[in-house]
């Protein structure tokens, strides 16, 4: 018996010709398994947003604002870089930049897996609630600021005031760090995380030793009110 | 939120291109700022002719022809000088055969307190209230050539939507500034200016950050180093950029809150809020791209040298 795949059909849309709006809502209206290729981005904002279908989705071009905001299923790439607020709040799914992306990726993530192979501006992973960011790169001042849960993993360096009033989440970094928020510590990295650390970065397609890396993440002094503060209010 | 595009153009045969390069660059960040926009472009042969002087003005109370034959009358009889005058709505753009000092002093004996826009030898200056884009068609903006412009969208924040407080500053010969953000000590600034003998002609925040600059410059300092001056007095959000005739400067804020692209290639390099605004520049696909980093002084010079102070 000879099985016989059928021919995958792939939707293509030039953004030259489309609306962004139109884009969005062929997504939106599509079914799960459907494959999307997206040409001429050119920068525009808002592409890719709420897609909530599992569907593959790859666009050859640089992206601008809140590129794939609030994703919810499907695996979207973009060959190029992506402007501000790179897959903001993201749900679930997976969104990877093969360029760098602006300030504010990954802001306000609950789920899902963002990649992102070249660098990132500032606020990178800024209130994180769940995300897993990966990061092949730099990353900018003030990211991971206020994050909640989620990992953060940086290949290269990160700014200054990394994960600033941290509550919890889980930040590695393999280059330097700038300087360390307040109340981001570093911590052991025990078998666990170097698990945890394998995990992504096979999931982000790279080959870094988990060994290499160092553990940042909260000191939780900034939990409770502290009795001895209490003069400066 | 403002919009500002940049480019200086390295390779003299895309020069002019220059209109059209910037014009596309203009249509991207429209949405920035849709109340007011300005242009400043650089050695274009009919905006600034060779041997001449540029200055603009504001909202003049006479007709460009009116203005033309006062100033003739007014200008001393030399041999040779020729005055021109354009309208271009709010902008009146005056040129002459004689120092951008005297022409200025011509232009302000006829028509005394008028606000004086742009001023300089390579410099053109025009800027007024309305769509952007109206306002690049009132400009013939695609027929533009030159070295190097600059471009500004906005919406306006710290004062009112008028020409006055439209951007581009240019408050000495051919330095032009544009800024998105505000400032919030321009005020103690402006005062601390004004002590000095500087005269601020509106109240806009960002206008006193080109007093300050051009304050800097004519004590000799380079226009780096006046930006980084800039950045240890001037407290707010800014990214800004600043030409000169022969240089282009570009700033943000150790923040960084106010986005900024820049391309670069052989030919040119171009800085934008949004990417969007560079796209679709000749040779875009090899550009190096990259955002400039927050507190770092990058300045390129028509003779292709580059610059970069932290500050």
């Amino acid at each position: 018996m000879t099985l016989t795949q059928a021919p995958v059909h792939i939707e293509t849309v030039d953004l030259a010709v489309s609306t962004v709006r139109e884009l969005n809502q062929a997504l939106h209206a599509t079914d799960d398994g459907t494959s999307w290729v997206v040409d001429t981005p050119a920068g525009q904002h808002n592409i890719a947003v709420g897609i909530d279908r599992d569907l593959d989705l790859v666009v050859n071009g640089h992206v601008g604002y809140y590129f794939a905001g609030m994703h919810q299923k499907g695996r979207v790439t973009v060959h190029g870089s992506a402007g501000v607020g790179l897959a903001e709040n993201i749900m679930s799914g997976t969104v990877h930049v093969t360029g760098d992306a602006s300030q504010a990726a990954a802001a306000t993530g609950q789920g899902g897996l963002v990649i992102i192979d070249g660098n990132t501006g500032a606020r990178c992973g800024i209130s994180m609630k769940g995300v897993d960011i990966v990061v092949g790169g730099d990353i900018g001042h003030a990211s991971a600021f206020m994050a909640q849960a989620g990992r953060l993993v940086v290949c290269g360096d990160a700014g200054e005031g990394l994960g600033d009033s941290i509550y919890e989440a889980r930040i590695y970094v393999k280059g330097t760090v700038a300087s360390l928020g307040a109340d981001c510590v570093e911590k052991p990295l025990r078998p666990e995380h170097l698990a945890e650390l394998a995990e992504l970065l096979t999931l982000a397609g790279r080959t870094d030793a988990p060994t290499d890396f160092r553990r940042y993440g909260s000191a939780r002094t900034l939990y409770h009110f502290a009795a001895v503060n209490a003069a400066a209010y | 939120m403002c919009g500002i595009a940049a480019l200086q153009i390295r390779d003299v045969g895309l020069r002019a291109s220059l209109g059209e390069l910037m014009h596309g660059m203009l249509c991207g960040i429209v949405d920035r700022g849709p109340d007011s926009a300005g242009l400043a472009i650089y050695n274009d042969p009919t905006l600034t002719p060779a041997g001449t002087s540029t200055v603009t003005v504001l909202n003049a109370e006479l007709t460009p022809d009116a203005l033309a034959a006062a100033l003739r009358d007014a200008l001393p009889p030399a041999v040779g000088v020729t005055v021109t005058v354009t309208g271009f709505g709010e902008t009146t753009l005056i040129n002459a055969q004689i120092g951008t000092g005297a022409l200025e002093d011509a232009i302000t004996s006829i028509l005394p307190g008028v606000q004086i826009a742009g001023r300089g030898e390579h410099a053109a200056v025009r800027k007024g209230t309305g769509h952007p884009l109206d306002l690049a068609e009132l400009y013939d903006l695609r027929s533009a050539t030159g070295s190097q412009g600059l471009s500004h969208t906005r919406m306006a924040t710290e004062s009112a939507v008028t020409a006055a407080g439209s951007h581009p500053f240019t408050v000495a010969d051919d330095l032009c500034l544009v800024h998105n953000g505000s400032f919030s000590n321009h005020a103690t600034i402006r005062r601390q200016l004004r002590a000095e003998g500087v005269t601020c002609d509106s109240e806009n925040d960002s206008e006193v950050a080109a007093r300050f600059i051009a304050w800097c410059l004519a004590a000799g300092d380079t226009l780096t180093t006046a930006l980084e001056k800039l950045g240890s007095v001037f407290d707010g959000f800014y990214t800004l950029v600043v030409t000169t005739a022969t240089s282009m400067a570009i700033v943000r804020d150790p923040i960084a809150c106010k986005p900024a692209i820049i391309a670069e290639t052989d030919a040119w390099v171009a800085m934008a809020s949004e990417y969007r605004a560079l796209a679709h520049l000749p040779g875009i696909e090899s550009a190096r791209i990259f955002e400039p980093a927050p507190g770092v002084v990058y300045t390129w010079t028509l003779d292709s040298t580059k610059e970069l102070v932290t500050l």
